[in-house]
């Protein structure tokens, strides 16, 4: 008879879940996961990680483009979709029998199966109409997200697409239509434009990737028109027929309508939480627009029920699950030294061409909140070795409280900025001043330079530009 | 070894004041208790008494000197075998007199005169050579970041003060916000006062909240403190720490006003006004008819609103909050009526917007509905006033000599001393009284 008594017990075996899995097992406490599809969650499986595996095909493919400008000869070279996609899974498959393993080691119960809350402590799973009902002290919701389809342009998996369907394509859309420039959309549409796609995208804020620094969206979309995307800001679809090759899309943009016909269209309008039929109807757990409320510690409306990850809402990042799942887990395992979340601390990368990347706050968010501000600013052109990489064209940018010398926060885009920002990310959480980025000692020749020369720049102290 | 004497602060409130004479002479022998000195503030003459005995060594801050800030050395005095010429008096000075009438040359070891102009800059940071400092003499090593660092010395906090909440207790912006806020960690207050810290610095230290820890306790349940929580506690303790609250009382007959709301209702389709409804309309026209009290404190003037926005305390699961009624002298009873209706239902569903919650010039309390009778509200800073509201009930008055019963509603005002004199308060409460007790008055 298997055990069905545990302290910790995860719903989900995403980021958020499998290390809340990990955390808690090596805090001593019998923990088990319950994850109805795959161990790794959409992050491993149908997100983060395998569109890294195309975006590097087509980054790779971008470079053997441009193979002359660096003294080689690259000819009668392409691609084979099938392939590139078949490494993607490859990826995928590889790290997902990882997080088993993880599991394995750190002795965590793993059920695949489908798990909702009955009763106090009470969860009942179903294993393919096999039901059985655990115990637990503290139940873990880490359902996470799937994408929002919206009236009308609902993804079908043959014309239209969400980001599962566009990470298996089958087919290489002449002509592809992508709707939202958040981080899965201009990742899709950087990723196919490379490949040879002709994409346009409708966003309907004012600026792609609209959470980013203004100046970065800006400096973004010029890079994207440059190779050739079609962006269009304040605008938004109105309605897609779909005949049986092609979709017409009815785009209204500055009040004027005009109809563009397509082969592909790829949604990518947000997310929704995972937050049915989980058991929460007879709970007190609250639920705000598909997603579960929670307090600093996790912690939901019912108590001995926590959310993390997606599911407890905004930023929907992979590493924001993570980092709540150990928060979630030392709490309840009543170590000191716990800290809440500081959402102005949480990174935030993009994977498109060129990369960007970001922590705190933009500019206009800083001067919102009322900071006298100090802004440094440093462009790729003047780094000696992106210049020997050839990827000339970026910005590094940094925000500080002029009052304090507090890093608000820092805004990249450029080759390798998803690498390099994690260097700020320290120096907030350090709490670090200008003065101690300023006596730090960068590396020569590296990219990371610029982030020292963006600081300097603040101060009026920058030495190549 | 020599003692320094420090320039006392008569009142919580004082930061510096006029040295006016000193009754003693340098070399005379003096004993804990002697009046030495006498200080003018711009409120009273008060002499200073020794606390130490020994022999006045010397005179640092002579008399008729002004602005001598609180806790700086005036005067040093020598034990037992000491004499002021083997004694470091500039040390022992730490900031030499602001610039004012300079000390007369003495034949004592001379200062270096140079250096003296710029020790003497009323630098913000904290200069604790002389004055006895805690934390400052245990050279221990405290642990902050270097943000936290460089705004406790823009503050003039003493990081040795703080507690730390980082890592390993390590000292981090939040703690440091916490300090200022609350005005605790204060450095011993050098030349001047630490522009970023309101706390006068004898303002009694705060943070130190009662220690839970206290043998002897029964079981308790720990109830983590929610966001509103921690805003509420530290709004309303820097309310009280920093407001001078006065409280007025006033009874309201209010018969009248009951008859009118029952004949409005009578006329009304399903709605209904509360007596509340028509205490916010009274206490808005009482408003616009003495503006001076629809005003709050800033250190560099009282702001009088030109707009009288209401806020009123609505109880939710958890705490309060305050929704506004926004231009309330403009409205209409039921317009009142209709948005409180809907500001508080939201409230309760928690689903208002920080517009709605934010701001507002004036308050209401009300706690009729609980059945009581009078009682005496916390100020909601910024604001220069808030309004108490007990219940309607029944009592005994004298009516023309001889004894009656009618309705009597108590409110009471608690006022910021800063902002709103006794005169005014009375005055508001005067207009209020007459509007809420001949209710058809509010149609002028």
């Amino acid at each position: 008879m298997a055990d069905t008594q545990f302290d910790i017990l995860v719903i989900g075996g995403g980021p958020g879940g499998y290390v809340a899995a990990i955390r808690a097992a090596q805090l001593g406490m019998k923990t088990a996961l319950v994850e109805r599809e795959h161990l790794g969650g959409i992050c491993l499986n149908w997100g983060c990680i395998p569109t890294k595996a195309l975006l590097r095909s087509a980054e790779i493919y971008d470079h053997m483009k441009h193979a002359a400008s660096f003294g080689l000869t690259a000819e009668k070279f392409g691609f084979d979709l099938d392939k590139v996609v078949q490494r993607s899974r490859g990826v995928a498959k590889q790290l997902n029998q990882g997080v088993g393993h993880l599991l394995k080691k750190n002795k965590v119960t793993v059920f695949m199966a489908h798990a909702k809350l009955a009763g106090k402590g009470k969860v009942e799973i179903d294993e393919k109409g096999k039901k059985q009902t655990l115990a637990a002290k503290h139940i873990i919701l880490a359902t996470g997200a799937r994408a929002r389809d919206l009236p009308g342009i609902e993804a079908d998996g043959k014309l239209v697409w969400n980001y599962k369907h566009a990470l298996v394509a089958d087919t290489m859309p002449k002509r592809l239509l992508v709707i939202g420039s958040g981080a899965i959309g201009i990742e899709f549409a950087s990723f196919f434009n490379s490949l040879g796609s002709d994409v346009t995208v409708v966003e309907v804020m004012d600026r792609v990737l609209p959470v980013e620094d203004a100046e970065i969206s800006a400096f973004a979309e010029k890079a994207f028109t440059k190779k050739g995307m079609k962006i269009m800001s304040k605008a938004t679809v109105k309605a897609l027929k779909r005949g049986a090759k092609d979709v017409t899309a009815t785009i209204e943009k500055d009040g004027k309508s005009s109809e563009m016909i397509f082969d592909r269209v790829i949604s990518a309008v947000g997310i929704v939480g995972n937050v049915e039929d989980l058991g929460l109807e007879n709970t007190k757990v609250k639920v705000d627009r598909t997603h579960i409320e929670i307090d600093e510690w996790c912690r939901t409306g019912e108590p001995g029920v926590y959310a993390i990850g997606d599911i407890a809402g905004a930023p929907w990042l992979a590493h924001k699950a993570s980092h709540e799942a150990i928060i979630c887990i030392e709490k309840i395992a009543g170590l000191k030294d716990v800290h809440p979340l500081d959402t102005k601390r949480i990174p935030g990368c993009t994977y498109c061409q060129p990369q960007v990347a970001s922590v705190g706050l933009t500019e206009a968010k800083a001067k919102e909140a009322g900071y006298e501000v100090k802004v440094g600013r440093f462009p790729f052109i003047g780094n000696g070795k992106a210049i020997a990489l050839g990827e000339p064209e970026g910005l590094v940018k940094t925000v500080f409280d002029a009052k304090t010398g507090e890093l608000l926060g820092a805004h990249m885009i450029g080759a390798e900025v998803t690498e390099l920002i994690q260097g700020y990310s320290i120096a907030k959480t350090l709490e670090t001043t200008e003065a101690e980025l300023m006596h730090t000692v960068f590396p020569h020749p590296t990219l990371s330079e610029m982030m020292h020369e963006s600081v300097l720049d603040a101060y009026g102290r920058a030495i190549h530009f | 070894m020599a003692i320094p004497v420090l320039m006392p602060a008569l009142s919580p409130t004082m930061t510096e004041g006029k040295l006016a004479s000193w009754l003693v002479a340098e070399g005379d022998t003096i004993s804990a208790g002697d009046v030495i000195a006498e200080i003018e503030t711009d409120k009273a003459t008060m002499e200073v008494e020794a606390v130490d005995e020994g022999v006045l060594g010397k005179i640092i801050v002579p008399a008729g000197t002004e602005n001598v800030a609180v806790n700086r050395p005036i005067a040093v005095i020598l034990e037992e075998g000491e004499d002021a010429g083997s004694v470091d008096m500039d040390a022992l000075a730490g900031g030499a007199p602001k610039a004012a009438p300079a000390p007369k040359p003495e034949a004592a070891p001379a200062p270096a005169k140079a250096a003296e102009p710029a020790k003497a800059e009323p630098a913000p940071a904290p200069a604790p050579k002389a004055a006895p400092a805690p934390a400052a003499a245990s050279g221990d090593r405290v642990f902050a970041s270097p943000l936290a660092r460089r705004m406790a010395e823009q503050a003039g906090l003493d990081l040795g003060q703080i507690q730390g909440s980082g890592p390993n207790g390590r000292i981090v912006k939040h703690d440091v916000e916490q300090a200022i806020a609350g005005g605790t960690g204060k450095a011993a207050p050098a030349a001047a006062p630490a522009p970023a810290a309101a706390a006068p610095a004898a303002a009694p230290s705060l943070g130190t909240a009662p220690s839970a820890d206290v043998p002897g306790l029964p079981e308790y349940e720990e109830i983590p403190n929610s966001t509103m929580r921690k805003v509420i506690a530290k709004r309303l303790t820097e309310s009280k720490q920093f407001a001078p609250h006065f409280y007025l009382t006033v009874d309201c007959e209010i018969d009248a006003l009951l008859e009118v709301r029952k004949q409005l209702n009578g006329k009304l389709d399903g709605e209904k006004v509360s007596v509340n409804d028509l205490v916010i309309k009274a206490a808005a026209q009482a408003l616009k008819k003495v503006p001076a009290a629809n005003a709050s404190w800033t250190e560099a003037a009282i702001r009088v609103f030109k707009s009288v926005d209401i806020s009123v305390a609505v109880a939710i699961e958890g705490g309060l909050i305050t929704p506004v009624i926004k231009g309330a002298q403009t409205k209409g009873v039921l317009d009142i009526a209709r948005e409180m209706k809907d500001l508080a239902a939201r409230a309760r569903a928690g689903k208002l917007m920080p517009e709605e919650f934010q701001g507002g010039t004036f308050s209401i309390s009300n706690l009729g509905m609980f059945g009581i009778k009078d009682f005496a509200a916390v100020i909601n800073p910024p604001q220069g006033a808030i309004l108490a509201v007990g219940a309607g009930e029944q009592r005994p008055v004298v009516k023309d000599g001889a004894l009656a019963v009618a309705t009597v509603m108590s409110c009471t005002l608690s006022v910021d001393h800063r902002v709103v004199d006794g005169a005014v308060g009375a005055e508001f409460l005067a207009a209020f009284k007459k509007l809420i007790e001949d209710p058809l008055t509010m149609l002028l």
